[in-house]
């Protein structure tokens, strides 16, 4: 009886998004999913079969070495970011709403940036010719201005630079619920505000905050653009090879098989979080 | 002390963020072919010659038609799908809304290839429908959230008050609900139109060669040589979305919409 | 000896001035309730006795200590929130045993102390529940101990009771009066019901748009307002604008008033003055006695019965044992009166 109020819509009205996603969403996956067990043609595109070539291929040293170097660049930028983003956060939740609404606006203008945009602005930022070295030059820091890109720091910060926002974003509403008086309250009774960030916010946090590490991990897992532009080869991730292999290499199944390695590991990392929040709600 | 501290800590992290788009910017007005930072002679020349080239005017129409219609696709799935899920529980209900959220969450090189390879299957690869249902798909996660965001907040004795005065289900949808979720509708809009114009992974591998939107614009110019129209075309996405944003945060109530629950005003 | 000292405390956010110039001196001991409509500023100057909030101008000092920049947790407070804001992650015990735990009381010792505090709020064995276990009276009660657990200097409750109802309200009012007593702390409530404070406090502060407008007993807050918006704030008080002639008269409505020595004149001749009466000490007899006016309602209300008249188009409101103006009835003319020594006339 008690959802019966809200019923406005028929319930066959479902099928229509129902549908659409079924065949432009899951059978995509679908079709993936029996690409990649599919023969390639050398040359040409691929032939339907049952094989596991391009998963095997992908059991090398090389590209174990690849998918680990993505998921250390994938960590790293996730710890990173959502260390910056704790605190940016909480402070954030504590503007008035004008103040937030700014800030908000400023991260999501930012956020939906293109990375072929946030490449080309690094790489411009990071140059020799129009970047930070003639900014250190007029300094007096640098004799002559130099580049900073193509390397590892310049992907780390072009991996921050896109998850950063994001890291707030996902961060925002746990933080932002939480009460302002709790906080107040611990330090009535004696804590300093470390102490109180320590033993009460904290804690309460602990769970949105992992969360928080998982999703921005698997978003930046999915970075495939800023490697290429900010980064050398053996830096490139999965994501990367995937696309790579796709278009260049024209090894679909190959492509294929990866994906559905990293939509593995995504999912597992997505489900994790589910649970933990399940946990939570059964505590609450 | 701290009021100060952190209001200092957060216009520093804005600070860095912007610090690329204001390069980016000042690269744009140099009246040279060359990237050059601080600029050397101050010109809005590439502004016109971004609507006076063939190849980029053509990539930013392309950009344009596959945001708007895209977008509207997007808020089309959705609306039924958030309604569906809003009125009613269990599986179904939740299953519905999962394949709702799914596209938008996982890492979108993985929903491209399954892209690419549905559209070489059905022989509609390279075209520019296959990019638009594509983009469709992909954000409409987007209109999804906002307009389940809206329904929440719908009071239901409104809909109680409506009955008891007659209207009929399809009264009551069109007379009391579509009207107080149409601004979380048109901000879904507002998000998904941003992104697909931003949004190159999966244009690139639907239709890349053949369907040039202006991210693949700027990526193919990146490597074939610089030309400070790529500065252009950022500023003008970065002013876009600014305008998109700060519209909704006018407008509507952009915390809320991003799931705070508790703000001063 | 004075306890806690409030000396031109002034707080503004923008051009919006939410605490006024506040100079108080509170004894110590004893039990203050701030008492105003929403807005008045009252949570404003609870909270910059927290040190909460940092005053504008003004200091706080306690036993003659400056305390004014002296942050939160140097003050020696005890504090109850609004939202109780009790820590979600911690049991009720060592939710009473934080301010312990912060000190570095040894654990053992705290958890005693702890236990001791729950007993004297009535929650003995309760302290390894989880917070969400407890109901809303519970947790008020909780609140409480964990506010006095350092045995504070002075205890501050922001609206402690609002989210209770009614009859466990009146409950812990009399619960929270009687546990302030026995320890013996200076304690400062914010209210916004009347009732509450007429219950609780030894001193009740009345505030209206950031200033106080009256500071005294209970029954002195309430027989003698010091205004207009006290007398209407405090209890139901029937207002008639009037004109004081001498110090012994007035005119109402074109008739003159002769004053008692007893009734009480706040306001001198020639100033536009209001007269205040409280329903009870309001007469109604034969019409021609008095003042014109008509009855339009009659309200029973079990302990006593209700009558709504019109004076020339203000509304007076009377009150009367039930069954003791059975005579009454609506449209019926009558003479009004004010019991001698029960007016109050104040400046309009």
């Amino acid at each position: 009886m008690s959802g019966n109020r809200r019923t406005v819509t028929p319930a066959w009205l479902a099928a229509l998004p129902a549908g659409w996603l079924a065949v432009f969403f899951v059978i995509p996956f679908a079709i993936m999913l029996a690409v990649s067990v599919a023969h390639r043609v050398p040359g040409g595109f691929f032939e339907m079969g049952f094989e596991l070539d391009s998963y095997r291929r992908f059991l090398s040293p090389f590209f174990g070495g690849i998918l680990l170097t993505s998921v250390l660049i994938s960590a790293a930028a996730a710890v990173i970011c959502v260390t910056l983003a704790l605190p940016f956060t909480l402070f954030l939740s504590r503007l008035r709403r004008r103040g937030q609404t700014l800030v908000l606006v400023i991260l999501l203008s930012i956020l939906s940036l293109s990375e072929v945009i946030v490449g080309f602005s690094l790489s411009t930022l990071l140059s020799k010719t129009a970047g930070v070295g003639n900014f250190f030059v007029w300094l007096g820091l640098l004799e002559e201005s130099r580049s900073y890109t193509p390397s590892l720091f310049a992907l780390m910060t072009g991996m921050c630079y896109l998850a950063l926002p994001y890291s707030v974003l996902v961060l925002y509403p746990p933080v932002s619920r939480l009460d302002p008086e709790l906080g107040e309250a611990a330090r009535m009774m004696g804590a300093s505000p470390w102490r109180a960030f320590r033993t009460v916010t904290a804690p309460l946090l602990r769970l949105p905050l992992f969360g928080a590490l998982i999703l921005v991990f698997v978003f930046t897992l999915g970075v495939y653009l800023l490697p290429q532009v900010l980064g050398q080869p053996q830096h490139w991730t999965l994501s990367v090879h995937i696309t790579d292999q796709a278009v260049f290499q024209s090894n679909l199944p190959f492509a294929a098989a990866m994906a559905v390695l990293l939509l593995l590991v995504s999912l597992a990392m997505v489900g994790l979080t589910l649970l933990l929040g399940r946990d939570k709600g059964a505590e609450a | 002390m701290s009021r100060t501290l952190r209001t200092a800590y957060i216009v520093l992290v804005l600070a860095l963020l912007a610090a690329p788009l204001l390069v980016v910017a000042g690269v744009s007005i140099n009246e040279q072919q060359s990237l050059r930072f601080p600029p050397e002679g101050l010109s809005l020349r590439w502004y016109g010659e971004l609507f006076r080239t063939p190849d980029w005017l053509g990539a930013l129409t392309n950009s344009l038609v596959i945001a708007a219609v895209s977008s509207l696709l997007a808020v089309i799935v959705a609306l039924p799908l958030a309604l569906h899920v809003w009125a009613r529980q269990g599986w179904l209900s939740r299953g519905l809304y999962m394949l709702g959220v799914a596209p938008f969450m996982l890492p979108p090189v993985i929903s491209a290839l399954g892209f690419l390879v549905f559209w070489v299957s059905v022989g509609m690869y390279g075209q520019m429908t296959a990019t638009i249902v594509s983009h469709g798909i992909f954000l409409v996660t987007l209109p999804v959230v906002t307009i389940t965001l809206g329904l929440q907040s719908v009071d239901l004795s409104l809909i109680e008050a409506a009955r008891t005065m007659g209207a009929n289900r399809g009264k009551v949808l069109r007379t009391v609900i579509l009207p107080l979720i149409f601004p979380y509708m048109v901000s879904g809009y507002a998000f998904a139109f941003v992104l697909s114009l931003n949004e190159y992974i999966i244009a690139y591998m639907v239709a890349g060669f053949t369907v040039e939107t202006l991210p693949i614009k700027i990526f193919n110019s990146l490597r074939y040589g610089y030309t400070p129209i790529m500065g252009v075309v950022s500023v003008l996405f970065v002013a876009l979305a600014a305008l998109v944003f700060g519209l909704i945060g006018r407008f509507g109530n952009l915390p809320r919409l991003l799931g705070a629950e508790r703000v001063d005003t | 000896m004075t306890e806690l000292s409030l000396r031109g405390l002034t707080k503004r956010f923008g051009n919006h001035t939410a605490v006024d110039d506040v100079t108080l001196d509170v004894p110590d001991g004893s039990f203050i309730c701030l008492l105003g409509p929403s807005g008045c500023g009252k949570t404003t100057l609870l909270r910059l006795l927290a040190g909460l909030e940092e005053p504008t101008a003004g200091e706080v000092s306690v036993a003659g200590q400056d305390q004014t920049n002296v942050p939160p947790e140097k003050r020696e407070f005890g504090m109850v929130f609004q939202s109780l804001a009790l820590f979600p992650h911690l049991s009720v015990a060592d939710n009473v045993a934080y301010p312990l735990s912060i000190r570095g009381r040894p654990r053992a010792e705290s958890r005693k102390r702890a236990d001791e505090l729950l007993a004297q709020v009535q929650l003995a064995g309760m302290g390894d529940r989880r917070i969400h276990q407890l109901s809303g009276g519970q947790r008020q009660r909780v609140a409480i101990a964990r506010g006095l657990a350092i045995e504070p200097k002075v205890f501050l409750l922001d609206e402690p009771l609002s989210a209770l109802d009614a009859n466990l309200r009146e409950q812990m009012q009399v619960e929270l009066r009687q546990l302030q007593q026995r320890l013996g702390v200076t304690t400062v409530v914010v209210t916004h019901d009347q009732k509450e404070a007429l219950t609780m406090a030894d001193i009740v502060i009345v505030m209206d748009k950031g200033r106080v407008q009256q500071v005294g007993a209970p029954m002195e807050v309430y027989r003698d307002p010091a205004n207009a918006f006290v007398a209407g704030f405090i209890g139901t008080s029937n207002l008639l604008p009037c004109e004081l002639t001498d110090a012994s008269s007035l005119t109402l409505s074109g008739q003159r008033l002769a004053l008692d020595p007893a009734d009480r004149v706040k306001c001198s001749p020639g100033q536009p003055a209001v007269l205040s009466v409280r329903p009870e000490d309001t007469r109604l007899g034969p019409a021609g006695e008095g003042l014109e006016a008509r009855v339009v309602f009659i309200r029973d209300l079990g302990e006593s019965t209700q009558f709504v008249l019109d004076h020339d188009g203000t509304e007076i409101t009377a009150l009367y044992a039930p069954d003791a103006r059975s005579d009454l009835k609506v449209d019926d003319r009558v003479g009004l009166g004010f019991v001698p020594g029960k007016r109050v006339v104040l400046p309009a």
